[in-house]
């Protein structure tokens, strides 16, 4: 059980987090803002309470595997990757910037505690099913955990769904999926674009473990993790109902959000609403 | 005349003949006896693709993805980024064919280890037609940082090949024909990545032919007839493409008139387009492609098809003939 006061701790983190992605995006001049605030709370929440990590020795053999597919949303991974102690908080400002470690899209060379280069769509699973897969031929008996986060548009490219049928073939139980359900993609609403639903089913037809949790509640995404870990001889994957833009009401459940970063006017509007309270 | 590298008895009409796919089974198998971070990965070719004699002694190592080639690229990924040494097979068709964009950005972009293995291709493949010819491959894979690409004249050399790529910590293509092949090379020809070499040299030769694949056969053929008729060649095997051996192949080009590359591809993108941007960038030489010319394949047995796509030693040898009339 999450204790009131680690909720506490984590909801300030959390606001931390979607200041620092205003902050980058404004800065940077281009980037995804909506996904990013959207995940803020998902990301804080693994990074400062879920994942076995050393962010000063990030290649530490032990480490939980954390695998962004949807590399777009770079922002809220590099800014609690910050916060966590992996690099320092200054260098967020250098996001997508020539020479930076910060690439528009994460690349593990550039960055330590990168564990995979993403963006182009639908192949994170995969490696993610990879990895565990290696682990599994090195130690049978490895308590590492391989969380894979992807975004609910991404899930129209073919490839996922290969990776989840052949997961389920595996019945690997340390893989957890985590979906980023917040129904925006480029071009709309994802349910416009190309429908998703029924989304549960499918997945529990692919044998996994199926979860649809608020991806906002850290009592809710606790309880889902902790039911996910416990999981025997299946893949868990936890379906994240979240708000895009979360946080910032100009910015929320609008597609148009989705790739491109706010105007120095509209960053200062963003962050004094996020530390209004 | 042939070199130590060839194998003397190439010439002979009863010269052996092995698929190059059976030479990758046995160094692939080799290969994981020495190293067991060794993986093999099939997507539902495996017998075809000869993954099976290791599948069979490490059933451990080996998954099987059905047909997910794009999967199977980015799975392979995930494992080598866990230490693993995965090998990825399936036709060139489908791999690279069907998963170049996970191969570039799971596999080259994150610079990892994962040997990309294709079978079946050029128009070998005979009667099973254009769809499944892969003559495009080496194309798409040429502009990839950080991909070695390897296509083996014979059986012997893909063996040692498979052994040499599963030794590196950087990603591989290694280019494989279905059908059996004479043996052009021997058990003793030095195999080295990046590294061609002579299989035929005459004294002060006229002209050039830098061969890969079942194409070092055809152009060792056609070097004896040009020979008989006093044009004197020198038959280079340039088993990696890339790296491309720049310095091996300048030190044999510098005197000839004429430069021919043979391969079983497009001329469009594929080894004639490397030595050609070598050539124009060094030596500017008169220069003729040897394969297939803009078009698809189609059925036919694999003879049928090297006759009509102009890539028989008969057809080398009338065009270097005309060429150097010129």
């Amino acid at each position: 059980m999450i204790t009131d006061e680690k909720i506490k701790k984590l909801q300030t983190i959390a606001k931390d987090v979607r200041v620092d992605i205003i902050n980058m995006l404004v800065e940077a001049g281009s980037g995804h803002t909506a996904g990013s605030l959207g995940m803020a709370d998902v990301f804080t929440f693994l990074y400062f309470h879920i994942l076995r990590h050393k962010p000063d020795d990030p290649q530490w053999e032990d480490r939980d595997r954390l695998i962004l597919s949807n590399g777009h949303i770079a922002p809220v991974l590099y800014a609690v990757m910050a916060r966590a102690g992996y690099f320092p908080l200054e260098e967020l400002q250098t996001l997508r910037k020539f020479h930076s470690r910060l690439q528009g899209h994460p690349h593990k060379g550039y960055l330590p505690g990168i564990e995979t280069s993403s963006g182009p769509l639908g192949s994170g699973l995969s490696q993610a099913l990879g990895m565990a897969l290696a682990e599994d031929m090195i130690n049978p008996y490895s308590d590492k955990f391989f969380y894979c986060l992807l975004g609910d548009g991404e899930l129209n490219e073919g490839q996922n769904w290969e990776a989840f049928m052949h997961a389920g073939k595996e019945r690997i139980h340390n893989l957890i999926a985590i979906i980023d359900r917040n129904d925006i993609q480029i071009d709309g609403y994802t349910h416009d674009v190309m429908p998703l639903e029924p989304l549960k089913e499918k997945f529990e037809s692919f044998g996994w473990h199926t979860q649809e949790v608020n991806g906002h509640s850290f009592e809710d995404l606790d309880q889902a993790i902790n039911l996910a870990k416990n999981v025997n001889d299946m893949p868990s994957v936890i379906i994240a109902i979240t708000v895009p833009g979360r946080g910032v009401k100009e910015f929320e459940r609008k597609p148009e959000w989705h790739g491109k970063a706010p105007t120095k006017e509209e960053g200062e509007m963003a962050i004094s609403e996020l530390t209004a309270n | 005349m042939l070199t130590n590298f060839a194998n003397k008895n190439v010439f002979d009409s009863d010269v052996e003949q092995v698929a190059l796919r059976s030479g990758f089974g046995e160094g692939l198998l080799e290969a994981g006896k020495n190293d067991d971070r060794i993986v093999g990965i099939c997507a539902d070719l495996l017998k075809s693709t000869k993954m099976h004699l290791f599948a069979n002694e490490f059933p451990e190592r080996f998954i099987e993805t059905g047909i997910m080639e794009q999967h199977m690229a980015s799975l392979a990924s995930g494992m080598a980024a866990m230490g693993k040494i995965p090998f990825i097979s399936s036709y060139s068709m489908f791999n690279p064919g069907r998963n170049w964009e996970q191969i570039r950005t799971t596999i080259c972009y994150n610079d990892v280890p994962v040997k990309v293995v294709g079978s079946h291709a050029g128009v070998s493949v005979g009667p099973d037609g254009g769809s499944h010819q892969a003559i495009e491959d080496i194309a798409i894979m040429r502009p990839i940082p950080n991909l070695d690409i390897i296509v083996p004249a014979d059986a012997t050399e893909a063996k040692k090949a498979t052994l040499a790529i599963a030794k590196t910590d950087k990603p591989a293509y290694l280019r494989l024909a279905r059908e059996k092949t004479p043996l052009v090379t021997n058990e003793d020809t030095p195999f080295k990545i990046g590294r061609a070499y002579s299989v035929w040299e005459s004294e002060n030769p006229r002209v050039a032919i830098i061969a890969v694949g079942p194409m070092v056969y055809q152009a060792l053929l056609s070097a004896k007839a040009l020979e008989d008729s006093g044009v004197k060649t020198v038959v280079l095997n340039s088993h990696t493409i890339k790296p491309l051996d720049e310095e091996t192949i300048l030190k044999y080009i510098k005197n000839t008139e004429l430069v021919v590359s043979a391969e079983t591809h497009q001329i469009t993108g594929g080894l004639g387009g490397a030595i050609a941007e070598l050539l124009a960038k060094n030596m500017p030489k008169k220069m003729i492609f040897i394969g297939v010319q803009d078009r698809f394949g189609q059925s036919g047995t694999p003879e049928e098809l090297m006759r009509e796509y102009g890539l028989d030693s008969k057809t080398i040898t009338s065009k270097i003939v005309t060429a150097l009339d010129e």
